[in-house]
C-alpha cells in the first residue's frame, strides 16, 4: 500500500517532467490552449455563477442568524460574509467542485484517448503525447481558474447582499458598508495563491490518472473516480499547509 | 527495406518474442500472421518503437533505427505511417482535420498545397467530399479505416504499418481495404507491414508472409505458397477451419 503510493508519486513526478517541456510547435500549442480554455474554463462559468450566488446567500443567512444581537451592527455581518467568501468559500469550495467537473473531464478524455490508441498514434508520428495533450490543459487551468475564482468572489458577494436584502435579515446599507470595511488586499493574494496551487493540483493529478489508464472503458471510469478522490485529498491538505504558511 | 534482427521482448517473466529475424522488402505487402497472443502486435510495436525491445535491432533501409538517438528517430518517424487496430482517429477532430494533423505538425508546405495533399489522400481512399466535415465518430468502421489510411499516408511515408486492418469489417469491406493497402504500397513503393488473422488477405495480398507461434518465426513464404506448405506449424494454424480443410483436400 505504502510502496504503491510512493511508486505512484515517483511516476507522477516523472510524468510532470515529460509534460513541462517546451512545446514542439507553438502554433499547435496556441490552438490547443484556446480549445482547452473554452472546454475547461469558459464552460465552467454557469456552474460557478450558480454555486457562488447561492453560497453567498446561505452565508449571509447563517451569519445573520448567528450574529442576531442588537449590539452587533449589520456592518460586521457584511465583514464576516466577505471574509468567508474571499478566504475560503470561493478559492477552496469552488476549486473542489471544479475538481469534480474539470478534473474528471481531463482524466476521462485522456483515458479514452489512451485506450483507443490515439496516444500511440501521436507517438508514432513523433509527437510527445504528454506534452501535446496535457500541457495545454495545465496552462489553461493555471490561467483561467484565477479568473473563475475572482468571478466567484463577486458572485458570492452579490448573492450574499441580495439574500440579506430580499429576506430582510439585515439593513442592506450597513451590510454593504461591511463589504468595504477594513478590506485587506493580502487576503485576495492569499486566495489567488491557493487557487493557482489548486489549479495545478487538479489539472496535473487528473491528467496523470487519465494518462496511465490500462484496459477499456470501465478502467477509464475508475481512473476518473480515483482522480477526484486524490485531488480532493490533496486540495484539502494543501489548503491547510498554505493557510499555515500564508496567514500565520 | 526493413531488416529485423534478433528481436526479443519479455513482459515480466513472460517471454513474448524469442528472437525474430526477418527481411521485409520495399513495394511489397509483408504480412505477419499467427494465433491470438502469438506476439504480432508486440512485434509490430517493437518495430515502430512503441514498445522497446529487450534486445535486437531494426534497420530501416540500412539505418540503425533501434540504436538511434531520440532526436534522429523523431525525424525518421515522418517516414512512417501507422493504421491502428481500432483506427485510433482523433475523435475530437473532423475527417479532414485528422488528415491535416500530421501535415500541420511536420510539413512546411504552403496552405494551398497542404489542402491539395489532403484532398488527394482522401480521394485516394475514396472518402466522398460530403464526409469531410463529419466528426470521425459518425463514420462506419470501414470508413474510419479509410480515413486512418489517408492520415497514415499524408506525409508520403516510406513505411506503412497496419495492425489488423480488417478486424471488425465484413468480408467485402475487408477485401476493399486490402486492395487499397496493396495499391498504395505498389504506387508509392512503400515497405508495408500488416498484422492479420485474415487468411483471405494472406492469399490476396501476401507478397511475403511470416507465421509467428509462441514468440518464434516458424514459417515464411509467399501467400499462395502457404497452401502447399507441409510444415506442421502451418498445417496447425491454417488448416483447422472447415473451409481450409476442404481447400487442402481439393489441392491434394
Ligand atoms: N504491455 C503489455 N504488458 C504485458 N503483457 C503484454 C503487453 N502487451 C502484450 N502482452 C502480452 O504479450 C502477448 C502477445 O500479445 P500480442 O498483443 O502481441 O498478441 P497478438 O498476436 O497481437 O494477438 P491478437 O491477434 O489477439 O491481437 C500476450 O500474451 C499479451 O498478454
Ligand atoms: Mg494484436
Amino acid at each position: 500500500m505504502l510502496k504503491g503510493f510512493f511508486l505512484g508519486l515517483g511516476s507522477y513526478f516523472l510524468f510532470l517532467g515529460s509534460v513541462l517541456r517546451r512545446p514542439e510547435s507553438w502554433r499547435e500549442f496556441g490552438k490547443s490552449l484556446m480549445r482547452e480554455i473554452e472546454l475547461l474554463g469558459l464552460s465552467s462559468i454557469p456552474l460557478v455563477v450558480f454555486i457562488s450566488l447561492f453560497m453567498g446567500a446561505v452565508l449571509t443567512i447563517q451569519t445573520a442568524i448567528n450574529l442576531d444581537d442588537p449590539f452587533i451592527p449589520d456592518l460586521y455581518i457584511g465583514v464576516a460574509v466577505r471574509e468567508g467568501i474571499v478566504l475560503e468559500f470561493s478559492p477552496t469550495i469552488v476549486s473542489l467542485i471544479l475538481a469534480g467537473k474539470v478534473g474528471s473531464n481531463i482524466s476521462s478524455s485522456l483515458g479514452a484517448m489512451r485506450v483507443t490508441e490515439q496516444m500511440d498514434a501521436l507517438q508514432v508520428m513523433g509527437i510527445n503525447p504528454a506534452g501535446y495533450l496535457v500541457l495545454p490543459k495545465i496552462v489553461a487551468c493555471l490561467l483561467f481558474f484565477p479568473v473563475l475564482i475572482v468571478f466567484s468572489i463577486f458572485m458570492g458577494l452579490l448573492g450574499g447582499y441580495l439574500a440579506g436584502d430580499w429576506l430582510r435579515m439585515v439593513n442592506p446599507d450597513h451590510f454593504l458598508m461591511g463589504y468595504f470595511d477594513e478590506f485587506n488586499p493580502y487576503f485576495v493574494v492569499y486566495a489567488l495563491t491557493k487557487t493557482v496551487f489548486f489549479a495545478f493540483i487538479i489539472s496535473s493529478i487528473s491528467a496523470w490518472y487519465g494518462f496511465h489508464v490500462k484496459g477499456g472503458a470501465v478502467e477509464v471510469g475508475k481512473a476518473s473516480t480515483k482522480a477526484v478522490v486524490a485531488m480532493s485529498f490533496t486540495i484539502i491538505l494543501f489548503n491547510y499547509i498554505l493557510t499555515n504558511v500564508m496567514l500565520q | 527495406m526493413i531488416e529485423v534482427r534478433g528481436i526479443k521482448k519479455s513482459f515480466g517473466d513472460q517471454e513474448v518474442l524469442k528472437g525474430i529475424d526477418m527481411q521485409l522488402q520495399r513495394g511489397q505487402c509483408n504480412l505477419i500472421i499467427g494465433s491470438s497472443g502469438s506476439g504480432k502486435t508486440v512485434l509490430l510495436k517493437s518495430i515502430v518503437g512503441l514498445v522497446k525491445p529487450d534486445s535486437g535491432q531494426v534497420l530501416l533501409d540500412g539505418r540503425d533505427w533501434t540504436g538511434m538517438p531520440e532526436r534522429e528517430r523523431k525525424v525518421l518517424r515522418q517516414e512512417m505511417g501507422m493504421v491502428f487496430q481500432a483506427s485510433a482517429l482523433f475523435t475530437s477532430l473532423t475527417v479532414e482535420e485528422n488528415v491535416r494533423f500530421p501535415l500541420d505538425f511536420f510539413s512546411s508546405l504552403p496552405l494551398t498545397e497542404k489542402n491539395a495533399r489532403i484532398a488527394f489522400c482522401l480521394d485516394r481512399v475514396r472518402i466522398p467530399q460530403s464526409a469531410l466535415r463529419k466528426n470521425v465518430a459518425e463514420l462506419s468502421g470501414g470508413m474510419q479505416k479509410r480515413v486512418a489510411i489517408a492520415r497514415a499516408i499524408a506525409l508520403n511515408p516510406k513505411y506503412l504499418f497496419c495492425d489488423e486492418p480488417n478486424s471488425g469489417l465484413d468480408p467485402e469491406t475487408s477485401v476493399v481495404i486490402d486492395q487499397l493497402i496493396q495499391e498504395l504500397t505498389r504506387e508509392f513503393g512503400m515497405t508495408t507491414v500488416v498484422n492479420t488473422h485474415d487468411m483471405n488477405s494472406v492469399l490476396e495480398i501476401g507478397d511475403h508472409v511470416v507465421l509467428l507461434r509462441h514468440g518464434y518465426k516458424v514459417w515464411e513464404g509467399s501467400g499462395p505458397e502457404i497452401l502447399k506448405a507441409t510444415n506442421q506449424e502451418v498445417v496447425d494454424y491454417v488448416f483447422v477451419s472447415a473451409l481450409f480443410k476442404r481447400v487442402r483436400a481439393a489441392l491434394t
